[in-house]
């Protein structure tokens, strides 16, 4: 005896209906805490650098007037989600005189991968420990092989009373050629 | 009746999957170059276990996740071990892993019908390496905050999408508490599920294709257990011993070595870190980014290594062919031989480099300093241990005296951190300043004249000089005994920690000194002492050399109390808001010897 093939059902209208139902509530069931959590994860990008004024950083008269570069650190607010520190440490800056009430800065963050540069008195130099990336005194790159995209990222300097050192202090993009701060 | 076994087997059918778990056939018996792999699960286990058992005693902020760490490794008991065997298995891991993949490679199980799995293999081989990237951060310590900052900044370079990614994995524009949250949420939580997850797809896409047996087959057929897993078990063993002993190496090394997994000093983002380095096994690609000029970061960050990647995902299909095979184990060869080489050549570099030397050695105080701050009475503040750092005189004094007063004076011929300094010295020496030692030389007609004290100042033609050189110089040896009975006494004015044994077994003579000071050798002539005195002509002398004195004084040396309008060229510290109360608290503090020192020490 010839037994037949099972028969396939024939495609049912409500059977289409009820897949399509299912995937679509099941993806909804699925969608909603999936975005809950992705609205959270991406919130960071929401958040920006406070931006701030001048800070005071240091007196004058704590500056010798021999175009050598000092650091300084600057003390500022700092707020981290939900800790608000008032007067502490928020980065340092390199001031050198160079004349009378003629003074430059220069944030300390090495702008090749973030690091603090140093300054070497000796050579009149500054020199990055992490990488070796050099630049001049003047914050120029010192040398061609290396591997600092930019040289150090100068700030704005306001001599107040003809006494105070206040600076804009910002943080800026480590790695790219452009000095773009960081939002 | 039926037995306990037979109970549960006819609701489980446990037999049957153990048994299929266990006798799984090894073509060609067992051997010891198949135990990489149970090496590797050996190794995760071991880091599930020794992770979920510190994740009870770690908190992610930026606040408590140091304090947190530190209380595990020096007042848990047996938390050194835990840590130390979390911290070196990772280690062993990444070693464990290019050993897993070479013998794939060279064995040549990694070819058709296994690509899929080869594929999962690479993936867990990035996902392990992740999972050592976000773990290094987690104590937040000096060295990991630092290496992290750099690779993630590196993530940064990534054309068009890399700051987003870099802003979302930091949690914010710059590194805090969200940071910590986000790579312990990776670390515990995403990463573990995704590599478990791989795992076991891993062992099921092997058992579903076998082994594939190293040619010519030495041996009959083995079941894997227990032939197989007895040569696992010892493997698994010989690496738990390594693990152990890097564990204890230092402490077997010297009496005072440290046991364990190592903790620096707590995060400061305003502290520069010259010694941050990233773990050994990515110090080839530190090595490698030296070699890529600003701009072309990217290439040797992201592109080249992504490049190398590609080839291992592509050698399945290359290795269809000999030759591929032959290509692609001389390119695996040639990548491990190259990324040894970086290696090698990165810690040459540092060991050749004085500064990073210096850099890790004061590092290495700077973590032993705080560790004992925090065992101390007081404690970690709410504020966290990075405070306590920034508060301690021993640590501060020497780098606030190099920065703001080593330019004129010296301490023990140095600027305090054991530099001398260009400048010729413009000032006195401070070591041990208004102790009787120190004293002595400023009454000694020899030294008075000398840079040490009065001789590049001013006063060097001041009437304490001519004092000191005509009068003190004829002094008898009574009056001699006398000078030095009255410079007790007003060494004692200051209570100098390292003298408050000395001062009190003196009491009688130093209380009878003082009138020594007041009516015979005179010096209330000048100088007013426990009196107040509108004549004066000098400096203060009451309660010289102690701390309040010694604040006002570098807040203001040209104060009436002082030097008044004679003062020299020492800056008003305080007055001029050179410095901070805070600052000058801690100079005053380290010049006075006056800093916490743990028990032990003191006793020694």
């Amino acid at each position: 005896m010839i037994v037949p093939d099972p028969v396939r059902p024939p495609p049912d209208r409500r059977d289409f209906l009820k897949k399509i139902l299912a995937g679509c509530i099941g993806a909804l069931a699925a969608l909603i805490p999936v975005a809950a959590g992705f609205t959270v994860f991406v919130d960071p990008l929401r958040r920006h650098s406070s931006t701030r004024g001048a800070i005071l950083v240091t007196a004058l008269e704590a500056l010798p007037d021999d175009a050598i570069p000092r650091k300084f650190p600057v003390l500022a607010t700092r707020v981290d989600a939900w800790n608000k520190f008032t007067q502490v440490p928020i980065g340092a800056v390199y001031l050198r005189r160079t004349g009378g009430d003629r003074v430059q800065a220069f944030n300390v963050v090495c702008p090749h991968a973030g690091c603090f540069v140093d300054f070497l008195p000796e050579r009149m130099q500054y020199l990055c420990p992490c990488h070796k990336a050099t630049y001049t005194v003047e914050g120029r790159i010192a040398d061609r092989a290396s591997p600092a995209p930019r040289g150090l990222d100068s700030l704005e300097v306001e001599i107040r009373g003809g006494k105070e050192v206040w600076v804009k202090f910002q943080n800026f993009q480590a790695g790219h050629a452009e000095k773009l701060p960081v939002a | 009746m039926a037995s306990p076994s037979d109970w549960l087997d006819r609701r489980t059918g446990f037999r049957k999957i153990l048994h299929a778990a266990l006798y799984e056939n090894v073509p060609g018996g067992a051997r010891w170059r198949y135990v990489w792999g149970s090496t590797l699960t050996f190794a995760l286990v071991s880091q599930f276990i020794t992770g979920i058992f510190l994740w009870m005693a770690y908190s992610p902020s930026s606040q408590t996740a140091w304090e947190s760490v530190y209380y595990i490794q020096d007042q848990m008991r047996g938390g050194w071990l835990l840590r130390g065997l979390h911290h070196y298995t990772a280690h062993v891991m990444t070693v464990l892993l290019v050993l897993h993949l070479m013998q794939v490679l060279i064995d040549g199980a990694y070819k058709a019908p296994r690509e899929v799995n080869f594929w999962f293999g690479l993936i867990l081989l990035q996902l392990v390496l992740a999972l050592s990237l976000t773990g290094y951060l987690l104590p937040w310590d000096q060295k990991g905050f630092w290496a992290s900052k750099v690779a993630t900044n590196l993530m940064g370079v990534v054309p068009i999408v890399g700051p987003i990614f870099q802003r979302i994995i930091i949690g914010g524009p710059e590194y805090g508490h969200h940071t910590l949250t986000r790579f312990f949420a990776l670390h515990a939580g995403v990463l573990p599920a995704t590599v478990t997850a791989l795992v076991v797809g891993h062992v099921y896409l092997f058992r579903r294709h076998g082994l594939t047996a190293k040619e010519p087959r030495r041996r009959p057929d083995a079941p894997f257990w227990p032939d197989q897993l007895l040569k696992d078990a010892v493997a698994c063993l010989a690496v738990l011993a390594v693990v152990l002993f890097l564990i204890v190496r230092h402490r077997l090394m010297s009496v005072h070595g440290h046991l364990g997994a190592e903790l620096g000093p707590p995060a400061d983002p305003s502290e520069p870190y010259s010694a941050a380095r990233p773990d050994w096994y990515f110090l080839c690609f530190f090595q490698f980014l030296k070699l890529f000029r600003g701009d072309n970061e990217v290439w040797g960050a992201i592109f080249i290594p992504g490049l190398l990647l590609l080839v291992v995902f592509l050698m399945p299909w290359i290795g269809r062919w000999r030759l591929g095979h032959r290509f692609n184990l001389g390119f695996l060869g040639c990548v491990l031989a190259g990324a040894g080489l970086l290696t090698w050549l990165a810690v040459a570099d540092d060991r050749a480099n004085p500064t990073y030397q210096a850099a890790v050695r004061a590092a290495d105080a700077e973590g032993d300093r705080v560790r004992a701050l925090a065992t101390s009475p007081a404690g970690i503040p709410s504020a966290g241990a990075v405070t306590l750092l920034r508060d301690d005189p021993l640590t501060q004094g020497p780098k606030l005296f190099s920065q703001k007063c080593a330019t004129c004076h010296r301490y023990d011929g140095h600027d305090g951190l054991g530099v001398v300094p260009k400048d010729p010295q413009a000032a006195s020496d401070l070591k041990g300043f208004a102790s009787r030692e120190w004293l002595a030389g400023l009454l000694d007609p020899a030294r008075i004249v000398t840079t040490n004290y009065f001789g590049a100042t001013r006063f060097a033609e001041g009437k304490m000089v001519k004092f000191v050189t005509k009068d003190v110089a004829h002094f008898s040896p009574g009056q001699q005994q006398q000078l030095r009975d009255a410079l007790a006494a007003l060494s004692a004015e200051a209570q100098l920690k390292s003298q408050l044994a000395a001062d009190q077994r003196d009491s009688a003579v130093i209380a009878q000194a003082r009138l020594l000071i007041r009516d015979t050798l005179r010096c209330t002539d000048c100088h007013p002492f426990r009196k107040p005195d509108e004549d004066a002509t000098a400096p203060d002398l009451t309660g010289y050399g102690s701390r309040k004195w010694l604040i006002n004084f570098i807040s203001n040396p040209a104060h009436p109390d002082f030097y008044g309008k004679r003062n020299d060229r020492m800056p008003a510290f305080g007055a001029d808001q050179i410095l901070s109360e805070q600052a000058i608290g801690l100079i005053a503090d380290w010049l006075r010897g006056s800093w916490y020192e743990p028990l032990a020490s003191a006793q020694e």
